[in-house]
């Protein structure tokens, strides 16, 4: 619902810079809303070459590793994500290992047979079987509800918009001779500027929300998965408490793993603000949830 | 009007098609949901020969327990049709179930790291086996509910699917396990 919304916003947007600046929906103007099509057009462009050749350079930059199977721990990895596979009925994904002594874990790819799952050394020490357990049902809910397609598109729309609001700046000086062209309503014309000059802001708020959203999908469906939302519990409050950040993790990374790697303070604070503006929901809400999910009505405090 | 007749016809029968096709994918999604389950099985018949030889020489005292073991898998290895299955499957991991009770007095047996390979695999056979059981039981939810939900039950009766079993737990692993806790002699 909230792609929609995006969906939508970015339609807006494309249209006001086409109305604005490029006569769009006028006599006067061209047949096609020039600027939503070229946008989307660039946007697409470079978004598209990094879902197709993201998996890789992705694991790449975070140093992600096969698994050795003379470990034990590795061994006991490669059995969970097995058994993760066969609840989910997906394919077996692949399984790498990240060297990083904060406990963390992402999943990439951008269908089943692509499909990729890095866990770091931390969490591999940190968690026991059945919370390491929870954590991996959580990355198999994220590759089974396809929530990297969904956010390689939300990607392409803020691009777009990005763009968009670009060419709105640099129109925005030189369309005073066509300020007689058209039908220009003059009423509408502040506003529409306004809202393209906002745009790009309001565009990575939703794109956060979209990303929290996902998050609570994955972890709902991970309890449906293991059956055991106890477990999932557990290895957040273990992880919240651990407080590492991941070192070779990006801003550009740090929507895919499981809890925030970059390790801001922001993701403590449950002051409604502040949640707009991070890509994981506050920990300790997901706990809470989860905890009800289990059935016991007051999480304990730890 | 006779555009309004065709149109109705139209839509009537993309709607038969795809509720007959949805139906179809899903006993098949069932088929093959149970055959997965057959692999794990196996897999666990195969793994237990060697869990019994491995604790063999440790456990002298266990002997008619890791029998109970080998005679249920025999059993089970010959069962046929899903209840059946579901039965013999049930004393099997009951009886696996003592013998890792019980090899928990035997300390060397616990430092022994072919043991802990062998259990661990062990454990995560019995997952897999659970988690396959747990996908087919809501695989076959899905596509009994399908068929008996209006107005899905009018195809469903024309082209007569039947619904599907449930791997389901047999009374036995239900009853509650009678735990001896008198030292042995």
């Amino acid at each position: 619902m909230l792609a929609g919304c995006f969906i939508v916003f970015f339609l807006i947007i494309g249209g006001a810079v086409d109305f604005l600046f490029f006569a769009g929906f006028t006599p006067a103007g061209a047949r096609l809303p020039i600027a939503t099509v070229l946008a989307l057009g660039f946007a697409s462009f470079t978004t598209l070459t990094a879902y197709y050749g993201g998996s890789g350079l992705i694991l790449g930059s975070l140093g992600a590793e096969k698994l050795d199977m003379q470990i034990a721990e590795h061994r006991e990895l490669r059995n969970i994500v097995t058994e993760m596979a066969l609840a989910s009925g997906a394919a077996m994904p692949q399984v790498y290992v990240m060297d990083d002594a904060a406990p963390n874990a992402l999943a990439t790819g951008t269908n089943e047979k692509n499909a990729a799952i890095c866990v770091t050394t931390g969490l591999l020490t940190l968690l026991d079987r059945e919370e390491t357990q929870g954590v991996v049902a959580h990355e198999m809910s994220h590759i089974r509800n396809e929530d990297t397609l969904l956010m390689t598109l939300v990607s392409v729309l803020v691009g777009g918009i990005a763009i968009l609001a670009d060419w709105g700046q640099r129109g925005a000086f030189h369309s005073r001779s066509n300020r007689r062209d058209g039908a220009k309503n003059p009423a509408l014309f502040i506003p529409l500027l306004l809202l393209v000059a906002v745009s790009p802001l309001l565009a990575r708020l939703l794109a956060m929300a979209v990303s929290r959203q996902r998050e609570y999908l994955a972890d709902a469906t991970a309890a449906e998965y293991t059956r055991n939302p106890r477990s999932l519990a557990r290895a957040l409050e273990k992880i919240r408490d651990a407080g590492a950040p991941v070192n070779k993790a990006t801003r550009g990374t740090a929507p895919l793993f499981f809890c925030d790697p970059l390790r801001r303070r922001l993701d403590d604070s449950e002051s409604s603000l502040a949640n707009l503006l991070t890509t994981h929901p506050p920990i300790a809400r997901r706990i809470a949830l989860l905890y009800e999910m289990a059935g016991m009505a007051q999480a304990a405090i730890r | 009007m006779i555009f309004v007749i065709w149109g109705i016809v139209f839509v009537a029968g993309i709607w038969i098609i795809s509720t007959y096709n949805t139906l179809t994918a899903l006993r098949l999604r069932v088929q093959n949901g149970w055959h997965q389950i057959n692999v794990q099985l196996k897999r666990r018949y195969d793994l237990i020969p060697n869990l019994v030889e491995t604790v063999k020489g440790y456990m002298q005292f266990e002997q008619d327990t890791l029998q109970k073991v080998i005679d249920a898998r025999s059993k089970a290895m010959v069962s046929t049709g899903v209840k059946q299955t579901a039965e013999a499957q049930g004393a099997l991991s009951e009886s696996l179930g003592k013998v890792f009770v019980l090899m928990e007095n035997y300390p060397d047996l616990k430092s022994n790291q072919n043991v802990l390979d062998l259990q661990e695999e062990l454990s995560t056979t019995e997952n897999q086996i659970a988690f396959s059981r747990q996908y087919y039981n809501d695989l076959v939810t899905q596509y009994n509910t399908k068929q008996q939900v209006f107005p899905g039950n009018l195809i469903a009766g024309f082209f007569k699917f039947q619904p599907s079993e449930l791997f389901a737990a047999p009374e036995a692993e239900m009853a509650l396990p009678k735990v001896n806790l008198s030292l042995p002699r």
